[in-house]
């Protein structure tokens, strides 16, 4: 009886991932053809990169500022407070602000496209738009998927250049000058964790919005439903962009 | 070519549960038709099962001559043109205003020009005397306006048959006469319409056909008339439910 019900349940996970897969296959395949659908398109650039800011800054303006505070008395006793720069920078480009940055999205926006596309699959929007002849992924996955393509990598931006900002306005307070904390940063910082701090993102990005197209598209039972769609895209988008986080570091330092 | 709309045989279970089992149903154009039965028991599949978005277990779906099982998806949608619904709850996108629910189809097939199209949503919005409101969305709306910009959506491709799903759940008696004129006067016009409902006095309003479905099968396919002569005790029960009656559905 056991057996069976962990075969059952193995089986169902199994499916998941298939469908899962299959969706963000179809997404990927369909943004290369028309129609573009360039409204919806903006509509989601607007709420997804815009609309994400100010959230962004104040989670890439306090990182900075407690990343440089802790790593200040740190770094003190060996007298190497003039390095802080570098640490902040290197930190954040590398790890903090493709991770921290994903994470705030999908609080904000995963659940949201869940929220939104379960709301129209509960109220039969979607099978309406079937009838009429739409392809829901090209409509609905596509545009939002291409959005967070975008901004995505540009959210990640902003939350380091504000981390570092941050960082700074800390370091002030520990004497360090503007050429020392900015001149100190580029010493460690290489081209290729620039370039892994902007292949993250992408990737933490695709995750997200594909968990909430997933989700979202499969939810059943009302609003209830809806609201239980959310929070699981909400936990499994943030575990595996963390899983993912692990492995991908561990291919950039396989390459470096 | 053999027109209508075809079940054959057709089963469907959800989540292990039998909803329909060896289902026939014939829809042929001209000809009226209501699906009874009590809440839950399967008519709103039917609808689903005729329009593609669920695949039946066995048995085959023919529209118009043609088995749907046996052409692509996109055979498939422009087949899916000849049909429209008008869904329980009306199913309007609540991002767009009613101008471009009703012109959604025509806007995603990209055959037409705005003006051309704007042209056939006023038209159609006029028609069920709601031009005032193109500019508003779903929100703004009472039922008895959504079900009726409903319609004008499922008549904006000009489709030979209409669906409608409980099109008078929730409405007040006017808005009920309303959508019974509204089905007749759709009728008046050469559409042929099916739709399910639990209602009796709209099915006798705008039906010339019934069909009851019980407990996954059909146990009454007539003209409407025969309706209540019929010597089967489910339908008797629905017609005059009684103290025995009480709960007895709910509980299987």
């Amino acid at each position: 009886m056991k057996i069976t019900l962990i075969e059952d349940k193995a089986k169902e996970c199994f499916w998941e991932i298939q469908a899962y897969f299959m969706l963000a296959g179809r997404a990927v395949r369909k943004m290369f053809a028309p129609p573009w659908y360039y409204r919806e398109f903006i509509t989601q650039l607007d709420k997804i990169g815009v609309g994400s800011l100010f959230i962004i800054i104040l989670t890439g303006l306090f990182t900075g500022m407690v990343m440089a505070l802790q790593g200040l008395i740190q770094m003190k006793p060996f007298a190497a407070t003039t390095y802080v720069g570098s640490v902040v920078g290197i930190t954040m480009v590398k790890e903090l602000g493709p991770v921290l940055s994903s994470l705030m999205v999908v609080g904000r926006v995963g659940s949201a496209i869940t929220a939104e596309l379960g709301t129209m699959v509960v109220t039969e929007q979607v099978d309406a738009m079937v009838v009429e002849g739409t392809d829901v992924v090209k409509r609905l996955v596509t545009p939002r998927l291409k959005a967070i393509l975008i901004a995505m990598p540009l959210l990640t931006v902003i939350t380091d250049a504000v981390a570092l900002v941050g960082g700074y306005l800390i370091a002030t307070g520990y004497q360090i000058s503007f050429t020392l904390y900015w001149k100190s940063i580029p010493q460690f910082l290489v081209f290729q964790d620039l370039v892994e701090g902007c292949v993250k993102p992408l990737v933490f990005g695709f995750i997200l919005c594909m968990m909430g197209c997933y989700v979202g598209l499969n939810t059943r039972g009302g609003a209830e439903g809806v609201g239980a769609a959310a929070k699981r895209t909400v936990v499994l988008a943030s575990v595996l962009i963390l899983v993912t986080d692990f492995f991908m570091s561990k291919i950039f330092v396989a390459f470096r | 070519m053999e027109r209508g709309l075809k079940m054959q045989k057709v089963s469907f279970s959800f989540v292990g549960r039998g909803i329909l089992e060896e289902f026939d149903l014939c829809l042929e154009p001209g000809v009226n038709r209501t699906i009874l039965g009590m809440s839950g028991v399967g008519k709103t599949t039917i609808l689903k099962l005729l329009l593609g978005l669920l695949k039946p277990d066995s048995g085959r779906i023919v529209i118009d001559g043609t088995d749907v099982a046996k052409i692509s998806e996109r055979e498939f949608i422009r087949l899916r043109k000849k049909i429209a619904i008008v869904f329980q709850g009306s199913a309007l996108f609540d991002s767009m205003t009613v101008g471009e629910n009703v012109g959604y189809r025509l806007l995603e097939e990209r055959e037409l020009s705005e003006s051309e199209i704007e042209k056939i949503v006023l038209e159609k919005l006029s028609m069920l005397g709601l031009e005032h409101a193109i500019d508003h969305y779903p929100a703004e709306l009472s039922g008895g306006m959504k079900k009726r910009v409903a319609v004008a959506r499922a008549l904006a491709a000009d489709p030979e048959y209409v669906l409608f799903d409980e099109p008078t759940t929730g409405l007040d008696p006017i808005g009920v006469y309303n959508i019974q004129r509204l089905i007749l006067m759709l009728q008046e016009q050469g559409k042929t319409t099916l739709m399910v409902t639990h209602d009796l006095e709209t099915a006798y309003a705008v039906s010339e056909r019934f069909s009851f479905l019980h407990e996954r099968r059909l146990l009454f396919d007539g003209p409407k008339d025969d309706f209540a002569k019929a010597d089967i005790p489910a339908v008797q029960e629905f017609l005059k439910p009684t103290e025995q009656s009480l709960f007895r559905f709910d509980s299987e």
